[in-house]
């Protein structure tokens, strides 16, 4: 999170910032959490006029948007003109969860053979509009802000409301999911269990659920900022006698393409082909018909 | 013949681009001819992701990760089908509590769902708005305790998984953390309330005027000897198939549908659509329902509708809340946490396969699991993969009372129609083949 959000605060009822939120490919539960704020819903649309939301109302509006939510990964070629055009029509350009933020699990094709992907999933993959490459936004077009995790936290997300109806800079933690265990006072996984875990490497904002649960962090939010991925690689290998390729397949994960953790699965292994495809390779490998 | 071949052919469109209150991305299109359809269609262009080759390579307990991101409303669902296939194959015996904490867990997404779908997706069609948000400015009490109840069951979810969408607990072996007593006990007030609210969800609805449409559907669930279905039961119809789980390929297929580049489920008999959900559940297994879901679906007067009127679907969800808010107090109130949360056990190679009851229907997983323990191919068939046949029949039997309304009301009609289905978009797309038909 980078972005100083302007005011839009202290404005008449009739001037509520108008807010879009938008999909691109994703499960739909980042913006589910929008509607899973049951506390603080009413309220949020009192502040704030939803003018379009398909998941959630007939009323349809393209814009222009002052705050639009981006959900999801750039994922087929319609993608590519779509995002362009949302951006021109939006002011602040939020980007939520792991897939629309690090181009989320169906990033994992991208270390792989797309046209086997499509042939073995679907009877005519000529058809199938998807390209090679699975990306987050920021790939594409400027992003002013942005809510990490799969999915996002809700408690972020009402911070960063909050701060868009007042026009301060939203607080959001930058550190490791490990100061988290250490607030909280949960037992490392690593340490006491010998659990190979995440959490130095990951940004906070979950509010280290994993180690809570008894579990290592599998970085979910993605890498924080300067992470040492492979530090600890090197660490989960050799301190836990753990081969290379389970080592990288803690890292392909959720937010598999974000560096570090993509050099250490292109380095590791832990995908299909454990090979990634050429980042100056055409990304528009589609299918027939478009 | 003659007379008629002379008139003007008359050919109405009635068509939705993008599907709004549902979850992902789908389009409707009706063609009518002379009064008679000649094409139905339930489009599907939700970019595809490919799980059951993302799944390919990876451990058990990382499938069940994975598979929670096909869909952020059912997570639940996709990691119930998956441990129970797993364990099946590997012979795990979890404890006892744990096999009741996971019903828990299904009665919190039943309620998260059913409660999202019936408020915010569905009852806006009946009463004339745009969304739940619009339907709050006028009746603003009401969507409050929709509030409420849905979020009781997103607060069990969480309590029993860490967070309410993707929760991170569930293990081959049952539990990477289970909860204690005192931790459920802190949830009965809230339920208590939210069974209020989902008891008078059904009044409310049952009093909904529900558009004339009557068909007999092959109807398709789980069914088990003691309890509604969950996560256990044989797969049952209507009209009687009686399998385990395991077998659904030895029953159902999945087909390309010429012309239309959709994938549909369907059975091998050759008998046509199926429905799965909880129109199926209820009639096929409402002598399991929890004595006060028994009783509500009795005074709602819809137990007949609910097979045969599709829009009564929204009564069908409505009493399941009133089920799993009342069986949740009851696993609240006999829990005893698990002596062994997570129970050792050992991979072997082979085909797990089984199926759950996701809030939409019937969800069937199936992995073939190598010498060392990992996938090498995996097999998921959401429900609205298996519903998507039943949609566009139905939208063939909808289309009479529909397109006697002018254009526009006999549209959002065949929408709401298909909304009655709560179809998932997301869900079924890794699964199904999809194209837009250029206009």
């Amino acid at each position: 999170m980078t972005a100083h959000v302007p005011a839009a605060a202290h404005a008449p009822a009739s001037a509520r910032p108008r807010v879009g939120v938008a999909k691109f490919a994703s499960c739909d539960g980042c913006q589910l959490t929008l509607l899973d704020l049951e506390d603080e819903l009413l309220s949020v649309v009192e502040h704030f006029e939803i003018i379009d939301f398909p998941e959630a109302t007939s009323a349809r509006s393209a814009g222009p948007y002052d705050v639009l939510f981006v959900e999801g990964s750039v994922s087929e070629p319609a993608h590519l003109e779509r995002i362009v055009e949302l951006r021109r029509r939006t002011r602040h350009l939020v980007t939520i969860g792991a897939c629309a933020t690090a181009g989320g699990i169906q990033a994992l094709r991208n270390w792989a053979d797309h046209d086997a992907f499509r042939a073995a999933v679907y009877a005519h993959p000529e058809f199938v509009h998807s390209l090679a490459r699975s990306t987050p936004i920021a790939e594409h077009v400027a992003v002013d802000a942005e809510l990490r995790g799969c999915p996002i936290d809700p408690g972020q997300l009402v911070e960063l409301l909050t701060a868009l109806t007042t026009g301060r800079r939203p607080q959001l933690r930058d550190e490791a999911v490990c100061m988290e265990c250490k607030r909280r006072g949960v037992v490392c996984v690593m340490v006491s269990k010998g659990m190979p875990c995440l959490g130095q490497v990951t940004q906070t904002g979950c509010g280290a659920i994993c180690p809570r649960f008894g579990r290592g962090c599998y970085g979910c939010f993605g890498p924080r900022e300067q992470a040492n991925a492979a530090g600890l690689a090197r660490h989960l290998q050799m301190a836990g006698d753990r081969p290379r390729e389970e080592v990288g397949r803690l890292f392909a994960g959720f937010t598999a393409y974000s560096e570090p953790f993509r050099s250490m699965v292109t380095e590791l292994g832990g995908t299909r082909t454990g090979r990634e495809a050429a980042p100056g390779e055409p990304a528009g490998t589609t299918g027939g018909k478009a | 013949m003659s007379a008629a071949a002379k008139k003007p052919v008359e050919e109405r469109v009635y068509e939705v681009g993008e599907l709004t209150r549902v979850e992902g991305e789908g389009s409707l299109r009706l063609r009518v001819r002379d009064g008679e359809v000649v094409e139905a269609r339930f489009g599907i262009f939700e970019t595809p992701r490919y799980f059951e080759q993302l799944v390919v390579g990876r451990t058990p307990d990382e499938v069940i990760d994975i598979v929670a991101r096909i869909c952020g409303i059912c997570p639940v669902a996709y990691q119930m089908s998956a441990v129970h296939g797993f364990e099946d194959l590997f012979g795990v015996r979890v404890d006892p509590s744990t096999r009741a904490l996971r019903r828990l867990f299904y009665c919190g997404e039943w309620i998260e769902s059913h409660a999202l779908h019936v408020y915010f997706l569905h009852a806006p069609d009946f009463l004339g708005y745009e969304s739940g948000i619009a339907l709050a400015a006028d009746h603003g009490p009401l969507v409050e305790k929709a509030l409420r109840m849905k979020k009781a069951g997103n607060r069990l979810v969480a309590l029993l998984g860490g967070r309410p969408i993707h929760p991170v607990s569930v293990r081959v072996g049952g539990w990477s953390r289970a909860p204690r007593t005192a931790e459920l006990r802190e949830h009965r007030p809230a339920l208590v309330e939210a069974l209020e609210i989902a008891r008078e969800t059904v009044d409310i609805v049952a009093g909904f005027t529900m558009p004339a449409f009557a068909r007999e559907s092959r109807l398709v669930s789980l069914r088990h000897a003691a309890e509604y279905p969950y996560n256990d039961g044989r797969i049952v119809s209507s009209d009687g198939i009686d399998i385990s789980p395991a077998a659904w390929r030895d029953v159902f297929e999945e087909h390309h549908v010429e012309g239309s580049n959709a994938l549909h489920a369907r059975a091998v008999d050759g008998r046509g659509p199926y429905l799965v959900g909880p129109a199926a559940r209820i009639t096929l297994a409402a002598d399991q329902l929890h004595p006060l879901a028994r009783e509500a679906l009795a005074s709602s007067g819809f137990a007949e509708q609910i097979r045969t009127n599709v829009y009564a679907s929204i009564v069908a969800r409505a009493v399941e809340l009133v089920h799993a808010v009342a069986e949740a107090i009851d696993i609240i109130d006999a829990y005893r946490p698990p002596s062994e949360p997570l129970v050792h056990w050992q991979s072997r190679p082979g085909v797990a396969a089984w199926a759950t009851e996701a809030p939409r229907g019937l969800l069937f997983h199936r992995y073939e699991v190598d010498e060392a323990g990992r996938i090498r191919s995996a097999q998921i068939v959401p429900p609205t993969a298996q519903n998507q046949a039943a949609i566009e029949r139905d939208l063939v039997a909808a289309a009479p009372e529909a397109i006697a309304l002018p254009h526009e009301a006999a549209t959002r009609r065949l929408e709401q129609m298909i909304r009655s289905y709560d179809p998932c978009i997301s869900c079924a797309t890794h699964f199904l083949d999809l194209t837009i038909e250029e206009a």
